[in-house]
């Protein structure tokens, strides 16, 4: 049942790009290792020593397909108009599944998102989400905050991915830009601790305000007690065997 | 709603306002209760002109939708700050997710926003199976079935709204009317699912089960879904009749919660709100999803950007959606419910035995009696569940309150890495402040009860 993919094989190519026709390098970002979520458990299933390496889509070429070229190419002269390279403000801009995810640098992050709104051409005039991701793996850019952005005027979705390291959880906040980012915002820090720089009132918002810790990261425990029934102890779910 | 004062320094009162209630002195000044009458008295003495009142209006407070805690500074009856306080019903469901299979994310999902169970669900799955690459491969009735409950769903959904609404403005028939209602469809969810609320029905692949042949007093199911049908088209007239044109409720909501579209724009609000400013989005129709295109249906607008827009459209919505269903039952072919791969497939062969619903004796006879594989395959599949490739997808669609959106990542594993739900009524819940500052304490029960924020989709 679980898909035994071989250590280091290049053939692991993600299901969406092949529906594409393109096949984009994977992009390593951790490991998985074990048959199970934990370790120090009995596990006699000899799947214990297994590494597998946790590849996510890589980047894409162009001809990116349907909108994302547009969207792509209008960014690209917008941002030369003022100033910026595409390489200096994008890393990368992966196709998967039918969506289109572009890597901005942190730094360029406002000129990006001011682009993309104004620009007649693009008009994402709608942040919908800001959701963050905890990456421990990704040594140097652990935690990413993930824009979903909508435009009505052209009917067309893009995705933002910006990552900092974990040691300086920095980035530039968008709700100069869209408003409606304040409280996502608020929430990525509340869950990830990423700290967005000149957002208003960057405090807690669903977790009480003295509350330690982020609760989201992966080295963040769920919690939770063992149970006992009719003898029989359950541990709570993060510690107990199960896979991953 | 307690109300207390805090006066500026060197303040003394002349008089006590209530001698039952006296005020106190604080080290941040002097408290006194305020209770009616006197109110006057106080805003009446110049040095307590400037005085601002914050009142914490919840988390317990029966016309705040549930736990959402307002926090108003006042002067006098007028807001000049309003906050919303969230947080009071976050359960963790994200993070629990990371802790399961894929399969029981369902289970979790469905408790977010629990007035609109199945949204969360099929937003949920279809995500999973984007990030499958089985989108094209559900089969149709189950996609049927899926637009069946939803809209079933988006019905009950704007009748809890109606009905609490008009309950907090004080038209209590209308919240009788509107549950009495609301009823019939959770019967009809209870026929179809096995429960009223937080179903886990619609399953990454398909369906946990088909749709039951009979209802439990014989009658045909599809039969049973058009009578409902008949009886809401009956019956869905008597709040409108009741409100529509009534002088107080129109009182109570003409221009109460006013944004426009550029607010609407700038805090990214969607649904009803964004439709009551006259731009027709609805994502059934921009960007459809499980076969929206083959429904004919309208997207009811209105102009005047209010409460009672809001309300006017949610009547039309109802209507609209009877509809759809109406077009749903007659593409309801005879068919799997369950998509055609059994790495994937979740075993849907369910039977209500004594002990309820669990497991055909017929299918456990099968894997048990004849064939050792079908016996492990089953055993891993529950236990183990399937794996995801790596990658992560946005899925959108179109709930009751708005756009809701799934932000699902998976490394490649059994469980997901991270799910995100972008909650419609947590987005629309910041436009609070837009709608209510500079009115007055009683429109902001009218306000909020028009955006029909769920806490636990906020607060997740």
């Amino acid at each position: 049942m679980s898909e035994q993919r071989p250590v280091g094989s290049d053939e692991v190519v993600p299901v969406g790009a092949v529906d594409l026709g393109l096949a984009p390098a994977a992009e390593t970002i951790g490991t998985r290792t074990g048959a199970f979520g934990v370790s120090g458990s009995g596990d006699t299933s000899g799947f214990g020593g297994l590494v597998r390496p946790v590849e996510m889509p890589g980047a894409s070429e162009k001809p990116y397909g349907g909108y994302f070229d547009a969207v792509a190419d209008e960014l690209e002269l917008a941002l030369a108009d003022s100033g910026l390279p595409m390489e200096s403000a994008i890393e990368r801009v992966v196709v998967d599944r039918g969506e289109v995810t572009f890597f901005v640098r942190r730094e360029a992050l406002l000129d990006v998102a001011r682009t993309l709104r104004d620009e007649p051409g693009l008009r994402f005039e709608i942040c919908h989400s800001v959701s963050g991701v905890h990456f421990p793996g990704d040594t140097g850019r652990e935690l990413h905050a993930v824009h979903h952005l909508l435009s009505i005027t052209h009917k067309r979705r893009i995705r933002l991915e910006v990552a900092c390291p974990d040691d300086d959880p920095h980035m530039p906040s968008v709700t100069s830009v869209w408003p409606s980012a304040d409280w996502h915002e608020r929430e990525t820090w509340d869950m990830f601790g990423i700290v967005f720089d000149g957002h208003p009132s960057l405090t807690r918002i669903l977790m009480p305000d003295d509350w330690p810790g982020h609760p989201q990261r992966k080295d963040y425990p769920l919690g939770g007690i063992p149970v006992e029934y009719k003898g029989a102890t359950t541990p709570p779910p993060d510690e107990r065997r199960s896979y991953n | 709603m307690s109300t207390t004062y805090t006066s500026g320094e060197g303040f003394e009162p002349t008089t006590g306002p209530d001698e039952a209630a006296p005020g106190y002195d604080t080290t941040e000044g002097r408290v006194f209760t305020v209770s009616g009458g006197d109110w006057d008295q106080i805003t009446l003495d110049p040095a307590q002109e400037d005085e601002r009142i914050v009142v914490n209006m919840g988390p317990q407070h029966p016309s705040t939708h549930g736990v959402l805690r307002l926090i108003l500074e006042l002067e006098g009856e007028t807001i000049k700050d309003a906050r919303c306080g969230i947080g009071y019903l976050h359960t963790g469901i994200e993070k629990n997710l990371e802790y399961r299979t894929w399969t029981q994310g369902t289970t979790f999902v469905t408790r977010m926003d629990y007035l609109s169970s199945f949204f969360n669900e099929t937003a949920y799955c279809l995500a999973v199976e984007k990030l499958l690459g089985i989108t094209d491969d559900i089969p149709d009735r189950a996609t049927v079935i899926r637009v069946i409950l939803m809209e079933l769903n988006r019905v009950s959904s704007h009748l809890v709204c109606l009905a609490t609404g008009g309950m907090e403005l004080g038209a209590l028939t209308a919240m009788t009317f509107g549950f009495r209602e609301r009823e019939s469809i959770l019967d009809l969810f209870e026929i179809i699912s096995g429960l009223r609320m937080n179903h886990a029905y619609v399953r990454p692949g398909g369906l946990a089960q088909d749709l039951p042949e009979k209802d439990d007093k014989g009658v045909d199911i599809k039969v049973r879904i058009q009578q409902t049908i008949d009886l809401l088209r009956k019956r869905l007239p008597d709040t409108a009749n009741l409100l529509v044109d009534n002088a107080i409720w129109m009182g109570r909501t003409s221009g109460i919660g006013y944004v426009d579209l550029t607010g609407c724009m700038a805090l990214g609000l969607t649904g009803p709100i964004l439709r009551a400013t006259g731009l027709p989005w609805d994502l059934r129709k921009e960007m459809p999803y499980c076969g929206y295109e083959r429904y004919e249906f309208e997207v009811p607008t209105q102009t005047t950007a209010d409460a009672y827009g809001r309300f006017l459209i949610r009547l039309e919505e109802m209507q609209q959606s009877l509809g759809i269903i109406e077009q749903a039952l007659d593409l309801l072919a005879p068919g799997p419910v369950m998509v055609d791969d059994p790495k994937i497939a979740w075993p849907a062969q369910l039977a209500i035995g004594s002990d309820g619903m669990g497991n055909s004796l017929e299918h456990i006879r099968r894997i048990m009696g004849t064939s050792m594989e079908a016996l492990i395959h089953h055993f891993k599949l529950v236990t183990e569940g399937f794996t995801v490739p790596a990658g992560q997808v946005f899925q959108v669609l179109e709930a009751p309150r708005g756009e809701l959106g799934v932000h699902v990542v998976s490394h490649g594993g059994t469980r997901p890495y991270r799910v995100h739900f972008r909650d419609p009524s947590f987005n629309n819940l910041q436009s609070v402040a837009a709608m209510c500052e500079g009115g007055q304490v009683a429109d902001v029960v009218a306000a909020v009860a028009s955006i029909d924020p769920v806490m636990g989709g906020v607060d997740r």
